[in-house]
C-alpha cells in the first residue's frame, strides 16, 4: 500500500478503457472502503452497453490505496452484471486478497439454503388463516383439557408439584402486588367521585357519590382493575417464566423425569391466582371506597360518618360477591393466558417476549369479554 | 446382522421417519443398540441428530415407525406406560437445562422426592453423592445461573444420573468444552457406563470422544435424508468407503 497523504474525504475512483476492441479494463485507484465515498457500477455497465461486443472485464489495481469489502461488495455487483452479459470476468488483475476473499464469497455453499418465495394468492392465504385458525383453537382447547386432569389430579392429592413453587407464586402475586393495586384502586375510587360529584352537585345530590363510588367499586371496577394489572404484571411474567423454561429446555427435561409440566408449572400458578384475585379484589374495592371518601369529605363537605353511613346503606353484601365471582374468574383467565401462551413459547429470546406480550393482550381481551358476558348474565339473573 | 425382531436389541429404531408437519428431516432409520453399548448418532449439523434424541426419549413422535426398548413399544402404549418407561432414561440436555428456579441439590432431589420414598436425609446423602461423583460437591446451594457452562454440564449429568437410569442420553455433552473438561467429560462417560452398567446413547461432533469412547454408531445424513453408515466408529473410519463418512471421520483431510 503506499502512503497517501490522508485526505479529509478518502475516496475511490475508476476509470475505464478499451485496450483491445472485446476487452473492458476497469483501474482502481485511491481508497476502496467503508468510510469512503465510492463510484457505483453503473458507470462500467454503461461502457458495457455503449459499445456491443465486450467479451472480457479485466482489471488494473496498481494505484489501489487502501480496499475493504466495500470493493468486494463492487465486485460481486459487477460479477453479476458479467454473468447475465456472458462477459468473462478475469481478476488476474486484482490484488491477491481479494481474489482469495472473492473465490471464497463466490463458492457456492454445500447446503444452499431452499427459499421458496412463492406469491401466495388471496385464496389461499385465507385458506391458510382459516386452518392456522382451527389449529390454534385446537391447541386452546387441549390445553384446557390438559389443565382440566391435571386439576383433576390435584384435587385427589394425586399432582405432582411443590408446595414452595406454590408459596412463592402466592407471594409474587399477592403480597407484592399490593402496592401498585393501592394506588391504582384508590385512584379510580377518586376519579369515580370527581366525576360524579360534577353532575350530583347541580341536583345538590353529593351524597350520592358514596353510592356512586361505592357500587362501582364493589361490583365492577375493583375485580375489572385488579384483573387487569394482574395481567400485566403476573400474566406477563408467567409467559416469561414458562417460555424462557421452554427456551432453555427445562420443559423437555421436566418431561423426560415424567413430570407433566401443566401439573407442574400451570397448576401452581392457577392455583395462586384463584386464591389472591378475589382477595386483591377485596382489597380494592376497600380502598376505592377510601379514594372516594377523601373527594367526598374534602371536596363535597361531606361528614365522615355521613359518607359511611351512606355507603353502608347503598352496599348490599350480594354486590361484593358480584364482583367476587367475576374478579375469580377473571384471576383464572389472566393465569390461563399466561401459562399458555409460555408453554406455546418458541425457541428464542425474542419468542420469549413475543409470548409475554401476547399473554397480556389474550388475558385483557378475555377479561373484558367475559366481563361483558357475566355483566349480561347477572342482569337476566336480576342480581 | 439384519435386525428384524425388537427383542433382538436392547434399544432398536425400526424405520423410523422423522417430520415436522410435511418436512421430513430423516427417514427409513432403523439400527440396534446393545447393551453396555456407548453409541454415537453423527453426522453434520442440521441433519435431524437432536431430533432423532427427542424421537428415542419420548420427546416427540415419530411421523412412521417405532422405538422398541428391549422389544416394548415406546409410541404404540399408553402415555402413563411410557411415562413409566422414560422414568428408566437420564437425559443431559445441550445446555444443560437445569431448573434455574432450583438450587442444584433441588434439581437433583426433585426426581427423588417424586418417585421414591426416601427420606430427606437420605436423598440428601444421594444428592451429595452425585454431586461429587460429577465433581460439583460443595455446590449444593448454588443456583444453576451461578456456575459456568461446564458445570452446568456437570449438574445437569448429575441430574441425569439422579435415579440410577439404565440408559443415559448426552445431547452435545462437550460442546462448547475447553479440550481438557471434554476429556474429562469422556473419562467420566467410560467410567459411568463401566460402574452403573449403563447405557449411552450421544449426539456429538466431537471427533476425539467418537473415535476414543464410541464402540457403535450411525451416520445421518442431511442430503439424502437417512443413515448412510451405521458401526464401529474406528472400523468405519479403517473400512468405510463412503466419502462422506471418511470426511467426516478424518476432519475433511484427503489423506489423514
Amino acid at each position: 500500500m503506499d502512503a497517501t497523504p490522508s485526505v479529509t474525504h478518502p475516496h475511490g475512483t475508476l476509470d475505464v478503457t478499451r485496450p483491445t476492441a472485446n476487452t473492458l479494463c476497469v483501474r482502481l485507484s485511491g481508497q476502496w472502503t467503508i468510510q469512503a465515498a465510492l463510484p457505483s457500477t453503473t458507470e462500467v455497465q454503461a461502457q458495457c452497453e455503449a459499445v456491443p461486443g465486450v467479451r472480457r472485464l479485466s482489471f488494473e489495481a496498481s494505484d489501489l490505496a487502501a480496499w475493504d469489502s466495500a470493493l468486494l461488495t463492487f465486485l460481486l455487483k459487477l460479477k453479476e452484471l458479467c454473468d447475465q452479459r456472458q462477459i468473462e470476468f478475469d481478476q488476474e488483475g486484482l490484488p491477491h486478497g481479494v481474489q482469495r476473499l472473492f473465490a471464497l464469497a463466490t463458492a457456492v455453499s454445500e447446503h444452499e439454503a431452499q427459499h421458496e418465495t412463492t406469491r401466495v394468492s388471496f385464496l389461499a392465504w385465507l385458506g391458510q388463516s382459516g386452518l392456522d385458525m382451527a389449529e390454534a383453537t385446537r391447541t386452546l382447547l387441549t390445553f384446557l383439557g390438559q389443565v382440566a386432569l391435571a386439576f383433576g389430579q390435584f384435587i385427589r392429592g394425586r399432582a405432582r408439584l411443590r408446595t414452595v413453587d406454590l408459596r412463592l407464586i402466592v407471594q409474587a402475586s399477592g403480597a407484592q402486588a399490593l402496592p401498585i393495586v393501592s394506588l391504582i384502586s384508590f385512584l379510580v375510587g377518586l376519579i369515580l367521585a370527581f366525576m360524579g360529584a360534577n353532575q350530583l352537585r347541580q341536583f345538590g345530590a353529593q351524597i350520592y357519590v358514596a353510592n356512586l363510588v361505592g357500587l362501582s367499586m364493589a361490583r365492577e371496577m375493583g375485580a375489572m382493575m385488579t384483573g387487569i394489572i394482574m395481567a400485566g404484571r403476573t400474566g406477563a411474567a408467567f409467559a416469561a417464566q414458562l417460555g424462557t423454561m421452554e427456551v432453555n429446555q427445562e420443559t423437555d427435561a421436566l418431561i423426560t423425569m415424567g413430570l407433566n409440566p401443566v401439573e407442574f408449572l400451570v397448576v401452581p400458578r392457577m392455583l395462586a391466582l384463584m386464591l389472591m384475585v378475589p382477595l386483591l379484589c377485596i382489597y380494592a374495592d376497600l380502598v376505592g371506597i377510601l379514594g372516594g371518601a377523601v373527594v367526598g369529605v374534602s371536596m363535597l363537605h361531606l361528614g365522615i360518618e355521613q359518607y359511611y353511613q351512606q355507603t353502608l346503606s347503598a352496599l348490599h353484601l350480594l354486590d361484593f360477591v358480584v364482583g367476587l365471582i367475576k374478579s375469580s374468574v377473571f384471576g383464572i383467565l389472566v393465569a390461563l393466558a399466561g401459562c399458555l401462551r409460555g408453554m406455546q413459547c418458541g425457541r428464542s429470546a425474542s419468542a420469549v417476549g413475543a409470548a409475554a406480550t401476547s399473554a397480556v393482550v389474550t388475558g385483557i381481551v378475555w377479561i373484558i369479554v367475559f366481563d361483558a358476558v357475566l355483566t349480561v348474565m347477572y342482569d337476566i339473573l336480576g342480581i | 446382522m439384519p435386525l428384524e425382531r425388537p427383542q433382538d436389541a436392547h434399544i432398536l429404531v425400526h424405520n423410523l421417519t422423522m417430520a415436522y408437519g410435511s418436512l421430513v428431516i430423516q427417514r427409513d432409520l432403523t439400527f440396534g443398540v446393545q447393551r453396555g453399548d456407548i453409541f454415537i448418532i453423527m453426522g453434520g449439523s442440521g441433519c435431524g441428530k437432536s431430533t432423532l434424541l427427542r424421537h428415542l426419549v419420548g420427546l416427540q413422535a415419530p411421523a412412521q415407525g417405532e422405538v422398541f426398548y428391549d422389544g416394548q413399544s415406546l409410541w404404540q402404549v399408553e402415555p402413563a406406560e411410557r411415562e413409566r418407561m422414560m422414568r428408566r432414561f437420564g437425559v443431559l440436555y445441550q445446555s444443560g437445562a437445569l431448573w434455574s428456579s432450583m438450587t442444584l441439590a433441588e434439581n437433583i432431589a426433585l426426581p427423588l422426592e417424586q418417585y421414591t420414598d426416601l427420606s430427606p436425609s437420605q436423598i440428601d446423602e444421594l444428592v451429595s453423592l452425585k454431586l461429587a461423583l460429577v465433581g460439583l460437591a460443595g455446590f449444593k446451594d448454588y443456583y444453576p445461573s451461578a456456575l459456568s457452562g461446564g458445570m452446568q454440564k456437570r449438574a445437569g449429568l448429575a441430574r441425569a444420573m439422579a435415579l440410577d437410569p439404565d440408559i443415559l442420553f448426552f445431547d452435545e455433552p462437550s460442546a462448547g468444552l475447553d479440550p481438557v473438561s471434554s476429556r474429562r467429560l469422556d473419562d467420566l462417560i467410560l467410567e459411568l457406563r463401566d460402574s452403573l452398567g449403563a447405557t449411552i446413547v450421544m449426539v456429538t461432533h466431537e471427533l476425539a470422544s467418537i473415535l476414543t469412547i464410541g464402540t457403535n454408531s450411525v451416520f445421518l445424513d442431511a442430503d439424502t435424508k437417512t443413515m448412510i453408515a451405521q458401526g464401529d466408529p474406528k472400523k468405519l473410519l479403517a473400512e468405510s468407503h463412503d466419502p462422506k463418512v471418511r470426511q467426516f471421520l478424518t476432519r475433511g483431510e484427503p489423506h489423514a
